[in-house]
């Protein structure tokens, strides 16, 4: 069987830490992309009132591109910092 | 609409293709055995793999499909760049990391890590090469969609040149040349767009979209009409078709003046009726269209995309001047933006497709509801968007072609950072479509027979330089992503089906030859299928694509990877119900019944997106047939602590 990776991997022991801080992320990534889901199926017309200039479809639309990035940024430095201290 | 071929697109188009070539040949000789093949030897630097995940992941659907449709559905159509980029936190958060621990060369390689299983192996190589297929469709489409403008050739040809330069780039070096070309074309993409963007943002918004004084646009008339004795009357024209034809009960009339034919959307004024300037194409029994009542060639069909008011603090202006992005956004608000409706008339043989005008407030474009039916919707439509919302979600982190790119990598740690220089590359792009397709909407650029084409019209705003590069970057853009598809086909084939479930036990040679063979054959085929679906819509099928994915692969590829109780005989049962579930759902879906030439309120189900049935469907087979057999197959550790 060729299983296994195309390049030899030492033993990661920040693993299960980083699973765990990647499960909170998703969760919290997860419930503010459905918030707007369901912002728009169910109020639609809430989402052509304007805050700061721009309809709130629009703001939570950059506020979820951004958040991304954010959050990935975190998740790297949290990650690193993990594998500095215990690989 | 006719397009003027460019010598300088043709030249780029040519340069980039040799370019690419030249490049796998070079490749080609450094890449002998499997790794270096399937996976370009583990060993791209994770910037490099993020821009070339980039490149893979933004297809012809989303330069081409998402533009067009924000062109013509406004916030509707960037609900898709916002769905696409959030599945990448699934990538993310929960498949980078443990995929690349996992896996070798193929998505089924993570799938069957712990089980050796020819029946995981069987549907997981199955489900790699339906999804791919599904996503192969439209890039292939959407290549003979971009020739004709570029090179000035029929749609066949197009999708010729990509098939046989792709089977060139991936049955030379694999993974490695794929690698390259992606990181190219994703790389000049974000450049490009980002130019066009700054560009439109510098031209600002006005009411005249007459694109920086170079080209005019075609100004809308409106008419008055009497009615007497119950006919309609209008001064100078002679009336062809009125209020009492199959044109007049759709709300529409047909007037004739110096031999030419124009249709007119009736509109009740307080003395008879004020009648508004549309576009017609008519498709007679023979096949033969006409455009506005005259072959396409005399160029009687209009580009559209313009605004009718804008509004800067309760004063309206023609032009704004150069604006900031979220200027730009805040002025389209207060804007009225002309978008355009489509209704059908039959008469007798023919029928025709009459394209009629709507001013709509910026504020409503920027908002969901043009596309999607969200407002006084039923359960059912309601049902219908959140099920796409939750296939586009689920389905980056589970579509083979993206996943295999985890393989490239020396480290876990080069994964999670490619993933995270994807998401930015792909995350700035996205905002990016938003500005091409609201700038293509409102400076005239549209054919509003096929939005594909927006975004290179609206460079070709710009002058025919801007057209040229990004024209020839679109077609690359079909090169980089196909390719992807079929490394990820090849080794389904090749590796999963030949190598593993056939346990044919090649030699590392032999493997790279079984690729090679295999991206030829999966090549031809693409080939075939882009012309035989031509003329389909090219996000529609990615849609698809996205559906199918998230049904088959990622309940399998999460509860392999968070459930211990997960069996090798409840992995391949659940690929098997997502993959069946959301393929029967599809074909029996109202946009399929219209494809079968029926009414779509005759089919079967309802909803055209399948994903909020499929998905569950295929978690909860995983769980039951698991527990079934847990005595019989093996428990799975979790891969966590792997």
């Amino acid at each position: 069987m060729g299983h296994g990776p195309a390049v030899k991997l030492g033993k990661d022991n920040a693993a299960a830490y980083k699973s765990k801080i990647g499960i909170s992320m998703f969760i919290v990534y997860t419930l503010t992309y459905f918030g707007f889901v369901v912002i728009n199926a169910a109020y639609p017309a809430l989402m052509e009132k304007v805050y700061f200039g721009q309809t709130l479809a629009v703001l939570y639309g950059f506020f979820l591109i951004i958040f991304a990035l954010v959050l990935a940024v975190i998740y790297n430095h949290f990650c690193t910092a993990a594998e500095t201290r215990l690989n | 609409m006719v397009y003027t071929q460019s010598p300088l697109a043709i030249g780029l188009f040519v340069f980039f293709v040799l370019f690419v070539l030249g490049l796998s040949f070079f490749l080609a000789r450094r890449t002998t055995s499997a790794s270096g093949y399937y996976a370009a030897g583990g060993n791209i630097h994770w910037f490099t793999n993020g821009i070339a995940f980039a490149g893979d992941y933004l297809s012809a659907a989303s330069f081409l499909g998402i533009c067009g449709m924000i062109a013509t559905a406004g916030f509707d159509g960037w609900m898709y760049s916002i769905g696409y980029l959030a599945g990448w936190m699934v990538a993310l958060f929960l498949v980078a990391e443990p995929m690349k621990r996992l896996g070798k060369y193929t998505f089924t390689d993570a799938l069957d890590s712990k089980f050796n299983s020819k029946s995981i192996q069987l549907m997981a190589a199955i489900s790699t090469l339906v999804v791919s297929v599904f996503y192969l469709i439209p890039q292939m489409v959407g290549a003979g969609v971009l020739v004709q403008p570029l090179l000035g050739m029929p749609h066949w040809v197009g999708v010729c040149i990509v098939g046989v330069v792709v089977t060139i780039i991936v049955a030379t070096a694999g993974m490695a040349s794929t690698t390259y070309v992606q990181f190219f074309k994703g790389a000049l993409l974000l450049i490009c767009s980002t130019i066009v963007v700054a560009l439109v943002l510098f031209r600002g918004l006005g009411t005249d979209p007459n694109q920086g004084d170079t080209k005019e646009y075609h100004q809308f008339q409106n008419l008055q009409a009497e009615v007497a004795n119950g006919h309609l009357q209008v001064a100078g024209y002679e009336v062809v078709a009125g209020l009492d034809s199959e044109f007049g009960k759709a709300g529409f009339v047909k007037l004739a003046q110096d031999g030419l034919e124009t249709v007119w959307h009736l509109k009740e004024a307080a003395t008879g009726y004020e009648l508004v300037e549309a576009l017609y194409v008519t498709e007679m029994a023979d096949g033969t269209k006409l455009f506005n009542g005259a072959p396409k060639e005399d160029g009687k069909f209009f580009a559209v995309g313009h605004i009718k008011e804008i509004t800067v603090n309760g004063e309206e202006i023609a032009q704004t001047g150069a604006v900031g992005p979220l200027e730009f956004l805040n002025r389209f608000k207060d804007s009225t933006v002309v978008l355009w409706g489509k209704k059908y008339v039959k008469v007798g043989d023919s029928t025709t497709t009459i394209y009629y005008q709507k001013p709509t407030p910026g504020s409503r474009i920027l908002r969901p509801g043009l596309k999607f039916k969200v407002d006084n919707a039923s359960g059912l439509d309601k049902f219908n968007f959140i099920s796409l919302m939750l296939a586009l979600f689920c389905g980056t982190a589970a579509l083979p072609h993206i996943l295999i790119r985890y393989y490239t990598v020396p480290s876990q740690a080069a994964a999670r950072k490619s993933t995270i220089v994807a998401i930015a590359a792909i995350g700035f792009f996205y905002i990016l479509t938003l500005y091409l397709g609201l700038g293509a909407m409102t400076n005239g650029v549209i054919n509003i027979t096929d939005n594909n084409m927006s975004a290179p019209l609206l460079a070709l705003s710009f002058g025919v330089v801007l057209f040229a590069v990004i024209s020839s970057l679109a077609f690359a853009t079909v090169l980089g992503t196909v390719s992807g598809l079929i490394v990820a086909s090849a080794g389904a084939v090749a590796h999963d089906l030949m190598d593993n479930f056939l346990g044919m036990n090649m030699t590392d040679k032999g493997k790279v030859r079984a690729g090679k063979i295999s991206a030829m054959v999966i090549g031809a085929i693409a080939i075939y299928l882009g012309i035989i679906f031509e003329g389909m819509n090219v996000s529609f099928l990615v849609g698809w694509a996205f559906a199918v994915a998230a049904s088959a692969n990622l309940p399998a590829i999460l509860m392999i990877l968070f459930w211990k109780k997960a069996t090798a005989q409840g992995v391949a049962a659940s690929i098997l119900v997502g993959l069946t579930s959301s393929l029967g759902l599809i074909l029996v879906s109202p946009d399929m019944w219209v494809r079968y030439g029926l009414l779509p309120q005759d089919a079967p189900v309802a909803f055209n997106s399948p994903a909020a049935i499929s998905i569950p469907a295929s978690i909860l087979t995983l769980v039951i047939i698991s527990l079934i057999t847990q005595k019989k197959g093996a428990l799975v550790e979790d891969a966590a602590e792997a």
